[in-house]
């Protein structure tokens, strides 16, 4: 008998430990799992290295994680805080306590899609000719410059969902599933909080994430 | 006395290119503004590189959806024959050609259709690239929208990025403020090629204002754009 369903925070991140890579799916306000978020900021580990679309992000949902210097590394494609000021990250990054590799948008999608479909590596144009390209491998396609890009892989992802049932099938709502999809194929151990659990199996069409990608899902209900 | 176009005359001129049918994807600030000047006639659909393929206009009242929204994080709705996807999808719609237009911001341009607008260099602030990079590498034509010139009155329009490049030879067509200008790709060394000057700027006003060779269309006119509130 399969059931993915978890009763509350502790079971969903229990044996999460320090040094742990996270991936934290979510784009601007839209598919975010703050629950699990304020729930991982509650355990008080340290040492770890987030994979996440904007820091910002993780620094709104609980700025524990910055306050008391918890992240030692991050992967993303926003390294900057909102408005003029100087965030907690950007601080920590200036002071040396925290390191940022800072990847295009599109080539960290594919990084982690690439990580979860068993694909080690892969060329792109994305970034050719740029800063970001500079002492990398590159390799000429039809007269054309390409950087080779490697996969993601994580311990972890943490991801928002409209729906599940007790098999770990998701379904999304608007713009929820952003980086949750791959993120969920490229993590040991997926964690997914939900609107809804559904009683019913889900219509097997209606499945966005198949169920084989995700070990709990925790209903809890968005807070705006 | 010349008057500089505004940020919605800008994006106003920019969106009258847009033709119908086009598959379009909007960048933060100005570009984004397009979307609500395109001429109503035509059926265009905006992409929004964190899943959307068919935005439509910004959420109101009982229509908002906390979770769904566009690249700038706002609270959006959807245009008949819209979909949704996740990141990776949306990336390799860009990446594999499949976006008509790019309309983005910009640092500065050079001559050679390099595109910087991604890192200024703020001190105490970290980097910010988003899909800006995918977008210019892979969209079929890339459009900037940006002021002719910095505060200071230095150019924007070089013959050699400063700031970091966001992607090279990408751009094709910018708008400013004073001019319409497409990059001169037939010249050695690159270039701009005017094709609109607002009215009481002059051509040598212009060339002025340019950090980079400038020449004039053969059909070179008044770039003359509304009066939006």
């Amino acid at each position: 008998m399969i059931d993915k369903r978890v009763d509350d925070l502790d079971a969903a991140l229990a044996g999460i430990a320090a040094g742990a890579t996270i991936m934290i799916s979510g784009f601007g306000n839209a598919g975010i799992p703050a629950n699990l978020l304020r729930g991982l900021g509650s355990m008080g580990l340290s040492g770890l290295t987030v994979i996440l679309n904007a820091v910002r992000r993780l620094e709104e949902s609980d700025p524990v994680f910055f306050a008391d210097e918890r992240v030692d590394h991050v992967i993303t494609t926003a390294f900057r805080g909102p408005g003029q000021e100087t965030a907690a990250f950007e601080q920590q990054w200036r002071d040396g306590k925290l390191t940022f590799e800072i990847v295009p948008q599109g080539t960290f999608a594919e990084r982690i899609r690439a990580g979860g479909a068993g694909v080690p590596a892969f060329y792109t144009p994305t970034a050719a000719g740029t800063p970001l390209a500079e002492g990398r491998e590159q390799r000429d396609f039809n007269g054309q410059a390409r950087v080779l890009e490697t996969a993601l892989t994580a311990d972890v992802a943490l991801l928002r969902a409209q729906k599940a049932d007790r098999y770990g099938n998701l379904f999304f709502h608007g713009t929820q599933s952003n980086f949750g999809t791959a993120m969920a194929t490229a993590a040991r151990l997926t964690i997914a909080e939900v609107e809804e659990i559904s009683a019913k199996t889900l219509p097997p069409e209606q499945v966005h994430l198949p169920g084989v990608y995700v070990q709990r899902i925790l209903q809890a209900a968005r807070e705006d | 006395m010349a008057a500089p176009l505004t940020r919605d005359q800008m994006a106003w001129r920019a969106a009258q290119d847009l033709p119908d049918g086009a598959y379009v994807n909007l960048g933060l600030g100005m570009p984004v503004l397009a979307a609500s000047h395109a001429p109503r006639d035509r059926e265009i659909f905006y992409h929004s590189e964190n899943g959307i393929l068919g935005v439509g206009p910004v959420a109101q009242g009982l229509e908002i959806d906390p979770e769904l929204v566009d690249a700038g994080s706002q609270r959006v709705t959807l245009r008949d024959g819209a979909s949704v996807f996740d990141s990776a999808a949306s990336f390799a719609m860009i990446r594999g050609g499949h976006i008509d237009i790019t309309i983005l911001g910009g640092f500065q341009v050079a001559g050679n259709g390099d595109l910087a607008n991604w890192d200024a260099k703020v001190p105490n602030k970290g980097p910010l690239i988003g899909g800006a990079m995918d977008l210019a590498a892979g969209a079929k034509a890339v459009h900037v929208i940006m002021r002719h010139n910095n505060s200071d009155g230095s150019a924007r329009l070089v013959s050699a990025c400063s700031y970091p490049l966001t992607a090279p030879a990408c751009v094709k067509r910018v708008y400013t403020d004073l001019a319409v200008l497409d990059v001169d790709v037939d010249r050695d060394g690159g270039g701009f090629v005017a094709r609109e000057i607002i009215p009481g700027l002059s051509r040598e006003e212009l060339t002025t204002a340019t950090g980079a060779p400038l020449i004039f269309a053969p059909d070179c006119c008044d770039l003359l754009a509304p009066n939006l509130a």
